[in-house]
């Protein structure tokens, strides 16, 4: 047996150097970048932690993170709001709504576009002077005068948030209602013959039940709206305006290496995001552990 | 499972379960004409949001008919006839299914790759006892939490010294190692493969590469069928690697394609780049159509095995 087990490294072998060279180099060789300031030319030098304490006395860093947090934050209590809605009246007893599927697929649609036809088609279709939002607004009679939505720092940051609400609300619409069918129907049933009203069903059962779910999207909205970067980098040409009310984290990363060539710099806002991303797990980890224990639910 | 038994703590078992046969009866609200309004109210409102979410695509298609005056001068809802025309500027410009064409070469390589050597790794972790194994496929799980954007610049310096800038093979190579799909599948294999059917294919004289081709990937087919399409979508619209690494426009991936259109003389005629758009948008649509129940019950996999 002892031989044959030996097979085991055979089969992950190619996995793991491939994983290697492509991850874990890269980011061990970023790692040391973020220590020296290295510009893209041969005889980089290490500077110590001056990439670090640049970072956070960093005006630009802060407004970006502030702005990654504001646009993501609405736009999450949003898709999760709408997600969980969602989910509450298709598995709702007593409405028995149809269409589902429907439903389900028509809501997703619009993840499955590549996000830089999605930010170039909002991106004229938000146009102030020539879009057609604002054409149609006017002709029904909803406005009378054209709305800046993507020059103005709040309705910029507004748009963007809405724009990827719409992205990625049938995604977790579709991941909250499998945790929902996972739960057997018997609870609601049986919570409906004994009187619960739908609020007490939601927050007794639905919402304890969906934790792990609900942990799992926490999780992966934040990761991935921390590092937003391809809506705002396609709408405003890279530049973060107006007012730099667009410039997330990863695009300030992004035009600090490979626009103003300060590798060294870019690689600790890297680093910074990764601290950033850490902390915020670990508060929505604690954050939902604690709440498991009081016995109010959420 | 776990959830299960969390329900259970939750609700009571012993005051459930009255006669099947008179459920219907009790569950009917007396107040059956408010219960019908509020029904319909919230149809509306299901079709509102239907709306929202295709509308956008639909005034992009409306709009890849009508020339630039037309579209300057208003929205409408009535197909102009200009589609020949702007496609004729689209492509006097740029080349987009040469993007179509890069972006899908690369998505399929990666699907390929990815499913393939997923399944051989997790095969290797779930059937193989190997010193350091259980390291290993922690140090897996946790590289797995760390986000994309952290080696960005150590890979853009990995791809310049091995002399792979503007080339596919950094964009490709790289779905061999992937961690995610390596955990599911592994513990789907846990779950529908069990030793003794290995064993048997060992004293029946096949080798252990003939037992992973011919006895193990066809049973993991299911589960890499399902981490497939995410991988497709993922590599299908990923936009900053192919941004970093690609120089050349007729090595343009699609979403990068897309990403230089805007400051481009297409720009200057709506119609066509609304019909760029729209290109870049469409043949996804249709293949959404056929392929929509698949993707719906991907997605509720992926998340309920976490």
């Amino acid at each position: 047996m002892k031989k044959l087990d030996r097979h085991g490294y055979l089969f992950i072998a190619p996995f793991w150097i491939v994983f290697l060279i492509f991850s874990i180099y890269p980011v061990a060789l970023t790692f040391y970048y973020s220590f020296t300031n290295y510009t893209g030319a041969e005889g980089e030098q290490l500077v110590g932690l001056a990439n670090y304490t640049r970072l956070l006395g960093d005006t630009y860093f802060i407004e970006a993170f502030f702005n990654t947090i504001k646009i993501w934050g609405l736009n999450f209590l949003l898709q999760i709001g709408g997600a969980l809605l969602l989910a509450l009246l298709f598995s709702d007893l007593q409405l028995k709504l149809k269409g589902l599927a429907f439903f389900r697929a028509t809501f997703y649609l619009p993840n499955l576009i590549t996000i830089s036809s999605v930010a170039l088609l909002f991106g004229i279709l938000l146009d102030w002077q020539h879009g057609s939002l604002n054409m149609m607004l006017m002709k029904i009679g909803i406005i009378s005068d054209p709305i800046n939505w993507l020059t103005q720092p709040v309705t910029a940051q507004i748009s963007v948030s809405l724009i990827l609400t719409w992205m990625w609300l049938g995604h977790s619409f579709i991941v909250v209602m499998a945790g929902v069918s996972g739960i057997s129907k018997d609870y609601f049933e049986a919570a409906l013959i004994d009187g619960a009203t739908r609020w007490q069903i939601f927050s007794r059962i639905t919402l304890p039940l969906l934790k792990p779910i609900l942990l799992y999207i926490m999780i992966t909205s934040l990761i991935g709206g921390l590092q937003l970067f391809d809506l705002p980098m396609l709408i405003t040409d890279g530049v973060g305006a107006p007012d730099g009310a667009l410039n997330t984290m990863v695009l300030y990363l992004y035009n600090q290496a490979f626009k103003y060539n300060n590798y060294g710099y870019a690689a600790a806002v890297a680093y910074g995001l990764f601290a950033i991303t850490l902390v915020f797990s670990i508060i929505v980890f604690k954050g939902m552990f604690r709440k498991e224990r009081s016995p109010k639910g959420a | 499972m776990e959830r299960n038994a969390e329900a259970r703590r939750i609700v009571p078992q012993t005051e459930e379960q009255p006669d099947r046969s008179e459920r219907p009866l009790k569950l009917t609200p007396p107040k059956q004409k408010k219960a019908w309004f509020g029904k319909s109210l919230i149809y509306v409102g299901l079709i509102a949001l239907t709306i929202a979410c295709i509308i956008p695509f639909l005034m992009m298609i409306i709009n890849a008919t009508r020339s630039n005056e037309e579209v300057l001068s208003g929205f409408s809802l009535i197909p102009g006839n200009s589609l020949a025309e702007n496609y004729a500027a689209l492509s006097s410009y740029v080349n987009i299914w040469s993007g179509f064409k890069n972006s899908l070469i690369i998505a399929v390589l990666v699907t390929v790759l990815s499913g393939y050597f997923s399944a051989m790794t997790a095969f290797g972790f779930a059937f193989y006892q190997f010193k350091g194994k259980n390291v290993l496929f922690v140090f897996m799980l946790v590289m797995m939490m760390i986000p994309g954007q952290l080696g960005l610049i150590g890979f853009y310096e990995l791809s310049k010294n091995l002399g792979l800038l503007d080339s596919f093979i950094p964009l490709i190579v790289p779905a061999i190692a992937s961690p995610f799909t390596v955990f599911f599948v592994r513990q789907y294999l846990q779950t529908v493969m069990h030793p003794s059917l290995i064993e048997a294919a060992r004293m029946d004289g096949a080798s252990e590469m003939r037992i992973f081709h011919t006895i193990a990937l066809p049973m993991m087919m299911p589960a890499i069928a399902t981490m497939s399409i995410f991988t497709f979508i993922g590599s299908w619209n990923n936009y900053i690697m192919p941004l970093v690494l690609l120089f050349s426009p007729e090595k343009y991936t699609l979403p990068v394609l897309m990403g230089f259109l805007k400051g481009s003389q297409v720009a200057e005629n709506l119609g066509s780049l609304y019909l760029g758009i729209a290109i870049s948008v469409v043949p996804i649509m249709i293949a959404f159509l056929f392929l929509s129940k698949y993707i719906v019950s991907s997605i509720s996999a992926g998340a309920v095995k976490e």
